[in-house]
């Protein structure tokens, strides 16, 4: 089990997450329903094989963002956190792929669970706790880091211009 | 009928050799002892290691069960839901087992496997009766009306009950599992510390859910600095677990009353709650309501739940063939 065989993005290529780049978008959501929302906006934007990195802590409404982008490819099925299964998968216009990486210990453990396969298929990755996959996300990824503010209010920051 | 089972949906690998669906001979589950054996640590969520650790594990349940394989008189695995790949490790196991030792094979689903925990050892429990499976990966409340016959009427609607206590253990600095940490400190604290908001759902149904509640002893932790949480952590603790009883309770009774339900069945590793089985025992007195628990150890995933599922399986139902295929999201009744 090494990264030979797997990513070969070298160090300048692999996706940097970090919250204060220069082209991060940063909107304030002030309830869960407007964090769904978000989401659902998202979701338009979204093509097979995109991935989406949701970092933050715990609280931060990660499982409600991924909850609207589902929305948005109208998943049917109840979207639940998959902290302990680690992956959900879901059939809406496009396959959804919820992974949560929230038991892992750190990247290799990654490696280890084979999902590499999820990030250059067909469907929307969508990934929960990803600062413990960075080292093996693609550069297009997109990450969305979010970060309580208050009880309600919560500020996510886009890597990119995500609309 | 002499049945080997066979879990491996998650963390745990288990194999056990169950009589008649009531007689435990053996169980074995893959505990932090073998690890040890195996040369430290087994990375928790590794499919990989059950293929390393199943065969031994197996060897060992029927060794401690003191009886050859040909006395085997059929093979139970858990075939869903769970991890994908830890799931095929078992199922790919049992049907070369099944297929060399030419015994039957049948697949169990894993939530099934749990109700049978109860059954297999309280014989005087007969359906109907309702039942609450709370562990680390599922909250549900079936109506089992009679044996193979379930009706989901409640599940969560984000994270599992045992999920919410392994997230708030770690926000307050406790151990790994969460559920036994929380209980264990919450003892000292105060659990009106706090009002927390109670998980449940407004919109009627017997649904639950625990992320808001997990969110706001987040945000509550949060504000705190490492002193005022040295001082408040076993009152936070309370209060914490005191909200998500409270619903467990609160949707479990009304469902009873709601279904005419006498008998109350609560497995999984949730269960095993010590201030859970304080205010269901106090309910349970006043309605007038009799609760079965599984012994502690059958509460966390265990095989010999399946072997006893897979007997009953076995005795009313042909068996597998050995196209049978695991299901991640297999799900319960309907």
């Amino acid at each position: 089990m090494n990264e030979a065989g797997f990513l070969k993005a070298s160090k300048e290529e692999r996706l940097s997450i970090s919250a204060d780049r220069e082209s991060t978008r940063k909107v304030v959501s002030s309830s869960p329903e407007e964090t769904e929302s978000l989401g659902e906006r998202l979701a338009k934007k979204l093509s097979p094989g995109a991935i989406v990195a949701l970092l933050g802590e715990l609280g931060a409404g990660k499982t409600c963002f991924v909850r609207g982008v589902c929305r948005g490819l109208k998943v049917k099925e109840r979207i639940t956190s998959p902290s302990f299964i680690i992956i959900n998968h879901y059939r809406g216009t496009l396959p959804v792929y919820h992974i949560d990486l929230y038991r892992l210990k750190g990247p290799q453990e990654f490696l280890f669970l084979g999902y590499e396969e999820y990030l250059f298929g067909e469907g929307v990755t969508l990934i929960e706790w990803a600062e413990k996959a960075e080292p093996y996300l693609p550069p297009e990824t997109l990450s969305v880091s979010m970060r309580i503010i208050d009880e309600t209010k919560r500020e996510l920051s886009f890597s990119r211009e995500p609309w | 009928m002499l049945i080997l089972g066979i879990e491996t949906s998650c963390d745990e690998t288990a194999a056990a050799v169950v009589a008649d669906g009531r007689t435990i001979l053996s169980e074995v589950t893959l505990s932090q002892d073998l690890h040890n054996l195996y040369g430290g640590v087994v990375p928790e969520l590794a499919s990989r290691e059950h293929t390393r650790t199943l065969v031994p594990v197996v060897r060992e349940a029927i060794s401690e069960a003191e009886i050859s394989y040909d006395d085997l008189e059929g093979i139970a695995v858990t075939n869903g839901p769970g991890l994908v790949g830890a799931l095929l490790v078992g199922l790919s196991f049992a049907k070369a087992l099944s297929y060399s030792l030419n015994k039957p094979l049948v697949g169990i689903n894993h939530l099934e496997a749990h109700i049978f925990s109860v059954l297999l050892e309280r014989p005087e429990l007969v359906p109907p009766f309702l039942c609450l499976i709370i562990s680390g990966g599922h909250s549900n409340l079936y109506l089992v009306e009679s044996l193979g016959r379930y009706r989901s009427i409640g599940s969560t609607r984000d994270d599992a009950a045992g999920e919410a206590f392994d997230k708030v253990a770690k926000l307050l600095g406790l151990g790994y599992p969460g559920g036994p940490a929380i209980d264990e400190v919450a003892k000292s604290g105060n659990r009106d510390f706090i009002k927390f908001p109670k998980a449940r759902m407004k919109s009627g149904g017997y649904d639950f859910s625990f992320s808001g509640l997990k969110t706001a002893v987040a945000i509550y932790v949060s504000k705190l600095n490492e002193k005022e949480l040295q001082k408040r952590r076993a009152d936070i603790a309370a209060s914490f677990q005191e909200a998500v009883v409270g619903a467990l309770l609160d949707n479990t009774i009304a469902a009873a009353e709601e279904h005419r339900m006498a008998r109350i069945a609560v497995c999984g590793g949730v269960a095993s709650n010590s201030r859970l089985r304080e205010r269901l025992k106090a309910s349970s007195e006043t309605q007038g309501l009799l609760v079965f628990y599984p012994s502690l150890e059958l509460c966390t995933d265990n095989a010999a739940m399946v072997a006893a599922a897979g007997n009953f399986r076995l005795e009313n139902f042909p068996p597998d063939d050995l196209e049978l295929d695991a299901f991640p999201y297999l799900e319960l009744g309907d």
